[in-house]
């Protein structure tokens, strides 16, 4: 008996590598058969959110760009760049600024890797923007997709937090300035309970900011806040919404797409495949018997190709570009350090990183208007898209429905004149308090510039509805027109202010002081 | 069927919604506490009563901007005063300008007595109270504000 024991414990040993080999991968080899790559994808945790089979309308690259994908990738580059500097960086004010030094100039690739997580976090916010505008234009947010329109609005808001309280860590001039400024918007509600006098009472706005900051001063209380707000929070709520969001796509049934015709042939790789024709006599399984048009009932899977491995591939491509071109950003551009915070002198001019120029400009008009009130009636009215227009039809089409490109290009040039003129208006005649000093603060606060447009903006879809008579061209003429306005006032900002916030031409034409 | 004639709920389904009501009562409660703890109770921060030296250092006429204060003190043939430069709008450092004082962040323009001329602030610079210590030297509260044209005589 010890014999065989022994003899088996041997063998036991001498097979180790293969028996470990087949229990981390149970397929063992590239699958050949349409059945083992089924295999291949739902036996694996991550692949398993992907269908077996995929639409070859999904795989066509214009439909989406990869641009959710590349935000997915930028995430995850950032969470992992992030835990890296986490290894390093001490969150406190005294400590905090030496330790990016620190990686800057001594960790081995510790700027390297500062630089990616910087770029990555930049190409997510960019993708995320695009990404919802991209699904926007193809009608994607419609029936059944709603909930997954109002998850990604989520992302979008976690993102754009997860920026502002990222580039807050450094605590550098930049730091510091954006979380006094920050910090003042969350108070200006403020604003507007002084100018109806009632602050003693309701004082929200005080409530936010101590909220945020932990203490009446900008300081170490507020450092850990957004620190922990930076790496803990936010992080894990975003990857919860992203794994409802992801979950949401398969169960809306994958990207939103036209609906096959019923029957023919379909065409694939220049390979004409017969489709699926369901006989009224057989029950194809259990999916046969539920209503509703998720699953493929009386209409073939055509048309679909094996997610093994077109669609890795797919995903996989993308993947590969988001990395190269955070790498290559990474290598050439190196993330900003301004000068240690000074509470004593602001920069002049104090920039905010560009996706937040647009809000920087609308906050010059009025603190509550621009930095509360426009941003939270533009998400409001962006959640309600899908609930307002819910005629189907143009989903997975870009411009899919009847003159929707022409509306777009009427919405496009439209915004475009306006908010420039509006701009252009503003730079050489002032606003109400240039001309009317003493006027009431609750003037300036419901009429500015930022609120014309978005008045503007709203009367001119208004004015869509009723000529086309169309709820989904009266959202694209909005969206288009917000999108417009959004890059405009960006755009300006980041080329057009100067010292003081004044206009200038050209950076090169700043005072020199 | 009428409000005096409500349909019949049997014990079953009441205690089943009374204790899922008292479930998210619970749940609210608890939320409720959970965000007291990140609302401070103490408002940690440093002592904004400054000491500037003592009356004779400066002269009528002059103005002196204390940097890590966040203040300009000025004197005239009336007195003393000082005016916050901590923009009333989101908070950035005015700087001295032609006019008056400008804010660097977001363009609000005050004339040199701080009322606002230009730009968004909603309210004018702060006017801070100015008094003594007992060894003679000049003190600003920078928590009490004072009304515009208040003066300290020395």
């Amino acid at each position: 008996m010890a014999e065989t024991a022994t003899r088996e414990f041997l063998h036991n040993l001498h097979e180790l590598p293969h028996t470990v080999k087949d229990a981390c991968f149970r397929l063992g080899k590239t699958p050949e058969s349409e059945r083992e790559e089924s295999q291949a994808t739902f036996h694996n945790l991550f692949l398993h959110i992907h269908s077996v089979r995929v639409h070859v309308r999904t795989l066509k690259p214009t439909l989406t760009f990869g641009l959710g994908l590349m935000a997915t990738a930028s995430f995850v580059i950032t969470i992992i760049t992030g835990v890296l500097l986490m290894v390093y960086y001490k969150p406190s004010t005294d400590l905090a600024y030496q330790s990016i030094k620190d990686i800057h100039f001594t960790v081995s690739t510790g700027r390297f890797i500062r630089n990616i997580h910087r770029w990555s976090a930049q190409l997510m916010v960019l993708t995320v923007l695009l990404h919802m505008a991209r699904v926007f234009f193809t009608a994607s947010y419609k029936k059944p997709r709603e909930f997954n329109w109002l998850v990604g609005l989520g992302l979008m808001v976690i993102t754009l937090a997860l920026s502002f309280t990222g580039y807050l860590l450094p605590w550098d001039q930049l730091a510091y300035w954006a979380i006094t400024i920050g910090s003042n918007i969350a108070n200006s509600p403020r604003e507007l309970t002084d100018a109806i006098g009632i602050t003693k009472f309701f004082d929200p706005g005080g409530f936010q900011k101590r909220l945020l900051l932990g203490a009446n001063y900008v300081g170490e209380d507020a450092l850990i806040r957004f620190y922990v707000l930076h790496v803990f929070v936010l992080p894990l709520t975003l990857v919860t919404l992203l794994g409802v969001h992801f979950w949401r796509i398969r169960k809306d049934g994958g990207l939103a797409k036209p609906e096959d015709p019923m029957g023919g042939l379909a065409e694939w790789g220049g390979e004409r495949r017969t489709v699926f024709q369901p006989l009224a006599t057989k029950t194809y399984g259990l999916m046969a018997l539920v209503k509703g048009k998720r699953p493929p009932v009386n209409r073939g899977p055509e048309n679909t190709v094996m997610s093994w491995p077109h669609l890795f591939w797919a995903e996989l491509s993308v993947f590969m570009i988001t990395v190269a071109t955070t790498l290559i950003l990474s290598f050439y551009s190196d993330a900003p350090l301004k000068e240690l915070a000074n509470p004593a002198i602001p920069e002049n001019p104090a920039k905010a990183p560009w996706y937040f120029l647009g809000i920087q400009e609308l906050v010059s008009y009025s603190a509550f208007t621009g930095g509360l009130l426009i941003p939270v009636i533009v998400v409001v009215g962006l959640a309600l898209i899908p609930f307002l227009d819910r005629r189907p039809g143009g989903e997975g089409t870009w411009f899919g429905t009847k003159s929707e490109r022409s509306v777009f290009w009427q919405s496009f040039f439209f915004a475009l004149a306006v908010s420039v003129g509006m701009l252009a208006f503003t730079v050489n005649y002032g606003w109400l308090r240039s001309w009317f000093p003493n006027i009431h603060q609750l003037w300036i606060i419901a009429i500015n510039p930022g609120s014309l447009l978005v008045l503007i903006f709203a009367a001119w879809s208004l004015f869509i509805l009723k000529r086309k008579d169309s709820v989904r061209l009266a959202a694209v003429s909005l969206f288009t027109c917000f999108l417009v306005g959004f890059t405009i006032l960006t755009y300006f900002a980041t080329v057009h202010r100067g010292p003081n916030w004044h206009f200038y031409w050209w950076p090169s034409q700043w005072p020199v002081h | 069927m009428s409000r005096l004639d409500p349909p019949r709920i049997n014990r079953r389904s009441f205690l089943s919604l009374a204790s899922l009501g008292s479930f998210f009562a619970a749940l609210g409660t608890a939320a409720a506490g959970i965000f007291r703890l990140p609302n401070p109770a103490v408002l940690p921060g440093p002592v904004r009563r400054f000491k500037l030296g003592p009356p004779e250092q400066f002269s009528a006429g002059s103005e002196t901007a204390f940097g890590e204060q966040n203040l300009v003190l000025f004197r005239d043939d009336d007195g003393f005063y000082a005016i916050s430069s901590t923009c009333t709008h989101l908070g950035c450092t005015v700087a001295r300008s032609k006019d008056g004082f400008a804010c660097p962040c977001h363009g609000s323009r005050f004339d040199s007595k701080g009322s606002v001329i230009g730009g968004p602030a909603p309210r004018p610079l702060p006017w801070l109270e100015v008094s003594r210590a007992a060894n003679g030297d000049l003190v600003v509260n920078a928590d009490n504000e004072v009304p515009e044209g208040t003066r300290y005589r020395v």
